[in-house]
């Protein structure tokens, strides 16, 4: 039997940092382009449709890299609660990463406005016209991006309690760059 | 010796800190963006609701332009448009249209003869999924210069203090030119003889890459008549939508699409003010009305008339309105949809 990894792949912690910003910048965008009616909406919805599909693509890369890869064991002296709630929150961002495109893209089709991507690119509409739909698919939409935005937040201040408080190697195994010798590896040496 | 973990626990006051403030801080950011710490900020929300009707909204219904009829048929294109743009539906061919005759009110009990502006809503398809929408009035200029200016104009002419409007028409000496048009300009009986124009500027994009700023009208073939508003108003509440289902079945009914381009200098951002009457015009093609449908279950009803959905080759200019159309219409499409169940409202005249 191999050994668990201790840290991600470097695919993975690339593809883990790259989404960070993807997402961040998608929720941001999100809730400042429907409240504004300047001229910066058109950009920001444009970039908006854009970058969930590129989003998409890499939530489907990563899923397969994950699947492929694995990921290192948690510490076993971290308490079964936490332990629970990283895993639980996980299963949701993936889904989530996937979902939220999907919906974004399912109720453009269902309210029958065309999907260009990157100023060109046409999508085909992945439903019929219909409004029981639209509306099903825009609360979706909307109402999970907060949620999206809460389990970021929840995952941001968990990182950071591996990184700063607990110092177990959590951090460690997606911080980006090549591995740093922490005050606990040099303990354990 | 104390557990590792303990140890590490005890100075841990000061990273939970620093956890909280990041956390704290990106909420906060969050919250900004999303505009709840700018209840200044022009939301299309406040947009949508500004021009609900002193009964509140016909539910299931458009939030402005409200009472409309649908209609199908075709644009016949002369390959003329093609110089201007590379737009599929201007390579000379047909293009099946969905459009929609409206009057611009927000009132869905609004007696036909009361509506001054009478617009129309059109969707153009070429083949491979293009599609170009466009909504435009038959107004010759737009009455105020900016979205922030319509919101005021709006919340001015529904309000109960009697000197808003005059305060508003103060602070925006634009508005007198419209006002003089619609005191001066004859009425007709029938939404085939109005022209309608997209007021707003756009890009033209052509094949080999020249742009132009360009504005649209669509002028009709029928000869307008004119009929002094008092005669109209002695008309049924829903004479347009009966007229114009009845002349069609006369035949199609026609109009010329030109493509006025402008020259430098010339106010592209400012749909309050025409250009000069000697900029080059190109005639582009014809519209052909063939059917009229009732909106109810007609193929217009749930078409956003969006203007910012163009096909390659059109895109938008320095205008602020399209992208502020956008945003304000999706609202008003969001909510009609939810309300769906409530479509259509009654009115007075549709006694079953």
């Amino acid at each position: 039997m191999t050994p668990m990894p201790q840290r991600f792949t470097p695919l993975q912690r690339a593809l883990h940092w790259l989404m960070a910003v993807c997402i961040l910048a998608m929720l941001f965008i999100g809730v400042g382009m429907v409240s504004t009616v300047a001229p910066k909406y058109l950009p920001l919805i444009a970039i908006h449709k854009s970058l969930g599909a590129v989003i998409l693509l890499l939530a489907l890369i990563r899923l397969a890299a994950r699947w492929r890869y694995g990921a290192p064991a948690l510490p076993a002296d971290l308490p079964a609660p936490m332990k629970l709630a990283a895993e639980l929150s996980h299963y949701i961002l993936y889904a989530l990463m996937i979902a939220m495109p999907l919906l974004g893209w399912g109720m453009l089709s269902a309210a029958n406005y065309p999907v260009v991507l990157f100023g060109g690119l046409h999508l085909p509409m992945i439903l019929p016209p219909s409004d029981n739909l639209h509306t099903l698919l825009w609360n979706a939409h909307f109402y999970l991006a907060f949620v999206f935005f809460a389990l970021v937040l929840m995952h941001l201040a968990a990182a950071l309690f591996h990184a700063l408080v607990r110092r177990d190697g959590v951090f460690d195994a997606m911080a980006p760059g090549p591995r740093r010798e922490s005050v606990l590896d040099r303990a354990s040496q | 010796m104390s557990s590792p973990y303990r140890s590490r626990a005890r100075g841990a006051l000061g990273p939970m800190v620093l956890i909280a403030l990041v956390v704290g801080t990106a909420a906060a950011a969050f919250a900004y963006t999303a505009g709840w710490f700018s209840p200044e900020r022009l939301t299309p929300d406040k947009v949508v609701a500004a021009f609900a009707p002193p009964g509140g909204p016909a539910l299931g219904h458009r939030r402005n332009h409200v009472k409309g009829i649908c209609f199908t048929g075709t644009f016949e294109a002369n390959g003329a448009g093609s110089s201007l743009s590379e737009a599929p539906m201007f390579r000379p061919g047909q293009y099946p249209v969905i459009g929609r005759f409206n009057l611009a009110t927000a009132d869905i009990k609004a007696a036909d003869a009361t509506v001054r502006i009478r617009g129309m809503g059109l969707q153009i398809a070429a083949p491979g999924g293009q599609v170009w929408r466009t909504a435009m009035i038959d107004s010759p200029f737009f009455p105020v210069s900016t979205p922030q200016a319509l919101y005021g104009l709006v919340v001015a002419s529904g309000s109960k203090d009697s000197d808003a409007m005059k305060t508003f028409a103060g602070a925006h000496p634009e508005l007198a030119h419209f006002g003089a048009w619609a005191q001066s300009a004859p009425w007709t009986g029938s939404y085939a003889e109005e022209p309608y124009n997209s007021l707003n500027s756009f890009v033209f994009t052509s094949a080999s890459g020249a742009t132009n700023v360009v504005r649209w009208s669509l002028l009709p073939s029928a000869q307008p008549v004119p009929v002094p508003p008092d005669e109209l108003a002695k008309r049924a509440p829903d004479f347009l939508e009966q007229e114009i289902a009845e002349r069609i079945k006369g035949g199609p009914l026609r109009w010329n699409l030109v493509i006025k381009v402008a020259e430098a200098g010339d106010p592209t951002a400012d749909p309050s003010q025409e250009w000069p009457q000697n900029r080059r015009a190109v005639d582009v093609g014809t519209l052909i009305v063939q059917a009229i449908e009732p909106e109810a279950n007609g193929p217009c009803r749930d078409i956003n008339y969006d203007p910012t959905v163009l096909p390659r080759g059109i895109g938008t200019s320095d205008d602020p309105f399209p992208a502020a159309r956008s945003s304000a219409y999706r609202r008003s499409y969001d909510l009609r949809t939810a309300e769906a169940a409530h479509f259509p409202a009654a009115t007075p005249e549709a006694t079953p």
